[in-house]
């Protein structure tokens, strides 16, 4: 998780090179501040880090927006890292599925740390995904292939590729 | 439980509505007696009033039960959040599908509803004013993170296993200290800081339930204690402990409990987690098994079966398996990439030379598909006629598919006459039949060039996406298949003129009617042969969707000509004729061709191909054989690929990117090493990419490091111990049991290969090899010799068993590395009639077999080279040139002066981009020079016009020029 965030101090335009701690099994990234016993967690620092490069709208401008973003980096770091198995990444899939049905952005027309961080945690998730499953979870599928693309994102991510023309056209 | 018997309580009118089960409550949570919204509804038991709320309110949905219910309750009372809060039966239709039943989900103004409980409560406090920070953050991340799961174990552990307190806390101990530490550590009153935030709210929401007070704290946690209480005690914190825990206190959670699987700490799974693949194939070996591997080592080379040799040309045989391969035609107009060789002429290749090592009686055939638009096209293009473009086209695919070892036993082409004369016939009996229809289609006619356009030649804009280049078949920019008719502002590809639409007559073969044949004859080849899970979704979906009648004749010369009056102007459409093509090959190979194509009886038939290919060998041309009636031989396995990318893309010849079959040879490292990563990487079940780094990891680990090392040690210790003679060997149980452990490998090998897993099986090659090197390094030869007489028989058996692997891996590998493995036949000087295939591994070198010269098998692959390699074939690069430049010894003609050129404004936008695409169409002409091997003269002063764009536009770009040097160059 040490190396999301220094993606994410890329995607920010950060140039920090912070050495992140790791905190016991799960190695939760730590962040020594100068000032007080620094920070823990990848949602808290994320969120840090996104104030530090003042880019504040990443975190939702209304309170709606806000906890709408609070709300996925919070399924991110509770149900899609704690994904331990087949059966639960196909859950997850499945309800981000249906919940981008009809939006652009995790938290809807906006481009926010939600989706940031969502794009790093699927990545491993998205690269072994069959073609047919990528069908199958064609929003998902959508949502990804544009975050990876929206400018300074992916850094040295490999780039997932998916197929223009759907081949299982009934693939429901 | 008793949700059913919860009643609503309407705020405004005071009626409580005892008894009725909740699921009748008026939805929209009015309420039934005065029709007001209930801002909230206590249940009975809770005898206070309600709060005093804000008009406009929001849906607050708590399932009853749920522990989660405790902190957004106690939320919305600390903020004062103007939230109606609705109680529920967890059976209720959730808010959104993302909801949990048990979890509280609130429904906000703009529609969208939250389901996290802490995002709630987060949401309720930034309501009333108090904005997130990151200490809060840090609260809320660690209580879903770390809180909620312990607490969920120790509730769980305590309400429906029974235990008691401390018992069932589990891990809760670690997680209060911490709290503590935090509590002291800062010396504030709350956990962010001297006023309450909502980071209180959710750790005190989760914590309640398993302390419920403060009593059960033990005294060293002085801080936490006093904070709980403070909490506990806190108005809002009360109100919301009566609402959720009334009437029954915990027990009111224990029918959520019950209903979740038991919960299962991430620090109690951890061990449990790892890799359990490897551990798989490392199953107990029984007595049985480790007996019969050493019967069978001791009968020795008189146990395999003779190799057959079969006659040529090869003939179905009465009584032994007789299988014909066919890989998808390549179209003659295009140099294959490695997706296109991989997808099918490599996979073919590999089977059918495993089925001759298993003595099963093969042929394989293949050849060019010649005859289409495409190739008039092309023939336009280069100002050949399409004769001549076949016969250029054909000669380098045959070259590139020898450079691979690719062991067609024919590769044919579909332009003879063979061709016409079985497509005809073909096309008589379905005429014959009743199984072709006649139908008239609006196509588009250049009046100009007297003939009806075929797709290709017609290009316009893009009714779709309004691209200007649009085919008349497809659009390139947004991929959409397009009717050509459909498309705006037409032209003829020819003479540019504007052609129009007029009617014309096809043919069309009828598949709805043919339909009732194709299924039974679908079913028996699905249950009784091997097709992969694409082949068969693929057809399945195809005929889902419904058959359609199949146009089978187009307005072109270049093709198979129609036999019948009113179309002897067309030619047949080349996917009727293509398929076709595998039996006019055959033809071609030899004139008892229907012994194999007409002898379903006696003919197993596999048919290789990437996806797309599959609806035409599944569904079209089986229709159109089944049709004809001749009692034809029909593909019983069906192996279909998926995708091979090209590092993160696609390969794209006009871009120049990937690496194509006539390049391979070009960058030194040989065809076996492709080969073997190519099917190491099949793209078997899911799509795969190519990646240069991967290659020379691939090359470097499995090949130099584990293959070619073990088979090089176990040649050289003969050498170097034993004077180039096998040692006499004396087993040991180790040594049985290892037998044993190949010859599984060995089995499983045969069950993937049988099925067609090329990639998997090689894997059991390896696998092998691995348990060889590790052999030898258990048992150590290289000290052993020096040994006593005990040590220097043991240094001899490891040394003989090791070899004899070594000599079965030569052959288990001929079908993915030949030459490799003619390598190490040999280097071992492996009798000849050891090479065949069984389900044993025996002992080929006896004691005293004499050994050749050994030497490595594999050559390490450098990063640079590597390197050098990805920017060369990443297309339209400078690094371009480098291949140039090194392929040829003489340097690059001299540079015109540049005074030629325009006066350089360095910066300047539109020169910039004027250059850059002189460079790139020059760029080009170079590559395409090359491909079509011009004279070495042409290039070099094509390649220094080049050279001289590329340095106008660095100096354009304000760039030293100097970076152009060609590093081929620089470097000497």
């Amino acid at each position: 998780m040490a190396a999301e965030l220094a993606l994410l101090e890329g995607t920010l335009g950060l140039r920090n090179g912070t050495k992140y701690g790791a905190q016991g099994e799960r190695q939760i990234p730590v962040l020594q501040t100068n000032n007080g016993p620094g920070l823990t967690g990848l949602i808290t620092i994320a969120a840090h880090l996104v104030k530090q490069a003042k880019k504040e709208q990443l975190l939702g401008s209304t309170a709606e927006e806000k906890a709408v973003v609070q709300q996925w980096l919070e399924y991110r770091v509770t149900r899609v890292d704690r994904c331990s198995s087949k059966e639960d990444t196909r859950t997850i899939l499945k309800d981000l599925n249906t919940h981008l049905e009809d939006k652009v952005y995790l938290a809807g027309n906006s481009f926010t740390l939600a989706d940031i961080l969502m794009y790093y945690g699927l990545h491993h998730v998205m690269v072994d995904l069959t073609v047919q499953e990528k069908e199958k979870y064609l929003n998902v599928s959508r949502w990804f292939n544009h975050i990876q693309h929206y400018p300074g994102v992916r850094q040295q991510l490999s780039n997932v590729v998916f197929i223009k023309n759907r081949l299982y056209t009934n693939a429901h | 439980m008793s949700e059913a018997l919860r009643a609503e309580h309407c705020g405004s009118c005071s009626s409580t509505k005892p008894g009725l089960p909740v699921s009748e409550a008026p939805r929209a949570g009015h309420c039934g007696s005065c029709s007001s919204v209930p801002n909230r509804t206590p249940r009975p038991g809770s005898r206070r009033p309600p709060a005093p709320v804000a008009s406009a309110a929001m849906r607050l949905q708590v399932a009853a039960g749920g522990p989660a219910a405790l902190k957004v309750v106690a939320a919305a009372e600390f903020a004062a959040a103007p939230v109606r809060l609705c109680w529920s039966a967890p059976a209720e239709q959730p808010l959104s599908p993302l909801c949990s039943p048990w979890v509280p989900a609130l429904q906000l103004d703009s529609g969208a509803v939250l389901f996290s409980p802490n995002a709630i409560c987060q949401y309720l406090f930034l309501a009333g004013g108090q904005e997130p920070t990151d200490l809060t953050n840090q609260w809320l991340e660690w209580e879903a993170t770390e809180l909620q799961p312990v607490v969920a174990a120790a509730l769980y552990a305590q309400l429906v296993h029974g235990k008691k307190g401390l018992e069932a806390a589990g891990h809760l101990g670690k997680l209060l200290a911490y709290i503590e530490q935090s509590l002291s550590g800062r010396g504030t009153a709350y956990l962010a800081g001297d006023t309450q935030s909502v980071a209180d709210v959710v750790v005190w929401g989760a914590l309640f339930p398993v302390l419920q007070d403060e009593a059960s704290l033990s005294n060293e946690l002085q801080a936490l204690r006093t904070w709980f209480q403070t909490m506990t005690l806190s108005e809002a914190c009360r109100k919301a402990a009566n609402s959720v825990l009334m009437p029954k206190g915990l027990l009111e959670f224990k029918s959520y409990l019950q209903k979740q699987p038991p919960p299962c700490l991430a620090m109690e799974r951890a061990t449990s987690n790892e890799p359990e693949e490897e551990e798989a194939s490392e199953r107990v070996l029984t007595e049985e098994e480790i007996t019969a591997a050493a019967d069978a080592w001791a009968r020795g080379a008189a146990a395999l079966p003779k190799p057959w040799h079969p006659q040529k040309p090869v003939l179905p045989v009465e009584g032994m398996r007789n299988v014909l391969i066919t890989s998808a035609l390549p179209y003659v107009n295009n140099v294959p990439h490695l997706g296109n060789i991989i997808g099918c002429v490599l996979s073919a290749d590999t089977f059918a030379r495993y089925c001759r090592l298993r003595n099963w009686n093969t042929l394989y055939v293949c050849g060019t598909d010649e005859y289409g638009t495409a190739t008039e096209t092309k023939a336009v293009e280069e100002g050949l006629t399409p004769r001549e473009i076949c016969d250029k086209y054909n000669a380098i695919h045959a070259d590139i598919y020898r450079w691979f070892h690719i062991s067609f036993d024919y590769f044919g082409r579909t332009t003879t006459p063979h061709q016409t004369t079985i497509a005809q016939d073909i096309f008589q009996r379905l005429l014959a039949r009743g199984f072709l229809l006649q139908d008239t289609v609006e196509q588009l006619q250049c009046e100009g060039c007297q003939r009806f356009l075929a797709d290709r030649f017609v290009e316009g804009i893009c009714p779709f996406c309004g691209y200007e280049e649009a085919r008349g078949d497809q659009c390139d920019k947004c991929g959409k298949l397009i009717n050509a008719v459909e498309l705006k502002r037409p032209q003829c590809k020819l003479c540019r003129g504007i052609p129009v639409v007029k009617p014309t007559q096809h043919l069309f073969l009828d598949l709805p009617k043919l339909e009732e044949q194709l299924e039974p004859w679908l079913e028996h080849s699905w249950s009784t042969g091997d097709w992969t899970a694409n082949a068969r979704y693929i057809t399945r979906s195809w005929i889902r969707d419904g058959l359609k009648p199949r146009c089978i004749t187009r307005d072109l010369k270049w093709g198979t000509p129609v036999p019948l009056d009113g179309y002897r102007d067309k030619v047949f459409y080349v996917w009727f004729d293509a398929p076709i093509g595998y039996l006019s090959i055959t033809a071609n190979y030899t004139d008892q061709w229907e012994r194999w194509w007409k002898n379903p009886q006696q003919v197993e038939l596999y048919n290789f191909m990437a996806k797309d290919n599959v609806p035409f060998h599944s569904v079209i041309f089986p229709c159109s054989l089944l049709g004809a009636d001749d009692n034809y031989t029909l593909v019983n396995h069906l192996i279909a690929t998926e995708y091979l990318n090209y590092e993160d893309g696609k390969f794209s010849k006009s871009r120049g990117v990937g690496v194509f079959g006539d390049m391979a040879k070009d960058t030194g490292i040989p065809a076996d090493i492709w080969r073997f990563y190519l099917l190491y990487l099949r793209p078997e079940g899911q799509d795969s990419a190519f990646s240069w780094s991967d290659l020379m990891l691939k090359n470097n680990s499995e090949l130099l490091n584990n293959l070619g090392n073990f088979i090089n040690r176990a040649g050289m210790f003969v050498c170097k111990f034993f004077g180039g003679v096998v040692p006499d060997m004396v087993l040991t149980m180790d040594d049985k049991r290892l037998l044993a452990r190949v010859t599984l490998e060995l089995r499983q090998y045969h069950q993937l290969l049988e099925k067609v897993r090329i990639r998997d099986a090689l894997r059991c090659i390896l696998s092998i090899s691995r348990h060889g090197n590790q052999y030898i390094q258990v048992n150590e030869p290289w000290k052993r010799i020096k040994g006593n007489e005990e040590d220097r028989q043991r240094a001899g058996t490891v040394t003989g068993v090791a070899v004899n692997m070594a000599s079965l891996l030569a052959v288990m590998v001929q079908p993915y590395m030949p030459s490799v493995s003619q390598a190490i036949q040999g280097q071992l000087c492996i009798p000849p009639e050891c090479f065949v295939l069984s389900h044993i591994f025996t002992c080929t070198l006896p004691p005293g077999h004499r050994v050749g010269t050994v030497s490595p098998l594999f050559q390490k692959l450098e990063n640079d080279q590597i390197e050098a390699l990805r920017k060369r074939f990443g297309g339209g690069q400078p690094e371009d040139l480098t291949v140039v430049c090194q392929a040829k010894p003489t340097p690059p003609a001299p540079v015109p002066a540049p005074a030629s050129g325009p006066v350089v404004a360095p910066g300047d936008p539109q020169l910039i981009q004027e250059l850059t695409e002189q460079v790139a169409k020059q760029g080009n002409h170079v590559r395409q020079l090359k491909a079509n091997k011009a004279e070495k003269a042409e290039v070099d002063a094509e390649v220094a016009k080049l050279l001289e764009l590329k340095k106008q536009l660095a100096l354009a770009e304000g760039k030293s020029p100097e970076v152009l040097v060609p590093k081929g160059k620089r470097k000497k």
